[in-house]
């Protein structure tokens, strides 16, 4: 197992042993979501970036109480962001925020009824944001194309959806994720559509360096318990792609025990 | 002075006033924001000397949940 040990998952120079990435939105409470978060062994979280609530209560618990930044990779996104202009202006609002933080989640949204990304949009935000020095890890479509381009513009990880936000619709188009990961050099991750283990694990079988999931895990019936088995699901996708799956065979049975030595037949 | 707070208008005393002088009044010293000023970030470390004026838009944020 010692190449297991090994094998982490590498963005922007800097190594985390577990490959799931988790979203903190829509849990019960902070506790919850804490406890998912240690169920699910994530070293990177995603935030998102919002107003203030002026004149709040002074005790008010904050999300960073629950989830100290010296303990997590925080990852602040730019959800719900429509144009490249106000994408560019959350994330240089979080690097404030986050002492000078360069890591980020790029997302430009199409559309609100589908969460279905702008790819053009987000194109011109991820250019603005390497030039000004940001670690883009950037959610876009499945689109071979486009996945291309945003590397070549700088992103440190390409992240294709799986299926919409927040649907749990699974793995929609394995082909299009295999052709990204094959053409991409950067960490391919899929970045929403899981909806169970078998989904995640799927994703990390044909290849992903990694999953982000959110709703998945914070809309089960027991999060925290989902957050085990994302756990689990991804570490075995992972596994089963480093060991190399045997060949599909459709009409060629091979038993898996000996063919000699039965017991003779009685008459 | 009026201030727009995060797409609210805020009406003042005082007719000088730093950046600083606003997070005590908002009760927000110590905690965890980032603020810009018509468009343009203000770094936490140049509040004490940042003035605001008649009119600024402030957007003043903090990390919620979301994925």
């Amino acid at each position: 197992m010692e190449m297991m040990m090994n094998d982490e998952l590498i963005v922007a120079g800097k190594h985390y042993h577990s490959r799931l990435l988790i979203g903190t939105g829509k849990y019960k409470d902070f506790t919850e979501t804490r406890a998912a978060i240690d169920a699910s062994g994530a070293q990177i979280v995603t935030v998102a970036i919002r107003r203030t609530n002026i004149g709040q209560k002074a005790g008010e618990p904050s999300l960073l109480d629950y989830l100290p930044p010296s303990e997590f990779t925080y990852l602040p996104n730019t959800a719900g962001c429509y144009t490249a202009d106000d994408a560019v202006r959350t994330l240089r609002l979080a690097r404030e925020l986050l002492d000078g933080h360069s890591l980020v989640k790029l997302e430009v949204l199409g559309d609100p009824h589908t969460l279905y990304p702008n790819v053009i949009e987000t194109i011109a935000a991820a250019k603005t944001l390497v030039k000004e020095g940001f670690d883009v890890m950037v959610y876009t479509s499945d689109d071979p194309i486009i996945a291309k381009q945003l590397e070549d513009v700088g992103c440190c990880a390409i992240m294709p959806l799986a299926s919409l936000i927040g649907s749990g619709m699974g793995i929609l188009n394995p082909w299009n994720l295999q052709i990204i990961i094959d053409t991409v050099k950067v960490p391919v991750l899929v970045d929403a559509g899981v909806g169970t283990a078998s989904d995640a694990a799927i994703a990390m079988e044909l290849g992903c360096a990694g999953i982000l999931m959110n709703t998945a895990i914070a809309g089960a019936q027991n999060p925290i318990l989902m957050a085990s088995a994302m756990k689990k699901a991804v570490e075995a996708g992972r596994e089963a792609f480093l060991a190399g799956r045997m060949p599909k065979k459709l009409y060629s049975a091979s038993p898996s025990s000996p063919t000699s030595g039965m017991i003779e037949r009685i008459d | 002075m009026q201030i727009w707070i995060n797409g609210k208008q805020n009406d003042f005393e005082s007719d000088s006033m730093k950046i600083a002088d606003l997070v005590s009044i908002l009760n927000l010293t110590g905690k965890r924001i980032a603020i810009e000023q018509n468009g343009e970030i203000v770094p936490r470390s140049s509040y004490a000397e940042t003035q605001l004026n008649n009119g600024d838009k402030l957007e003043i944020v903090g990390a919620v949940g979301g994925g």
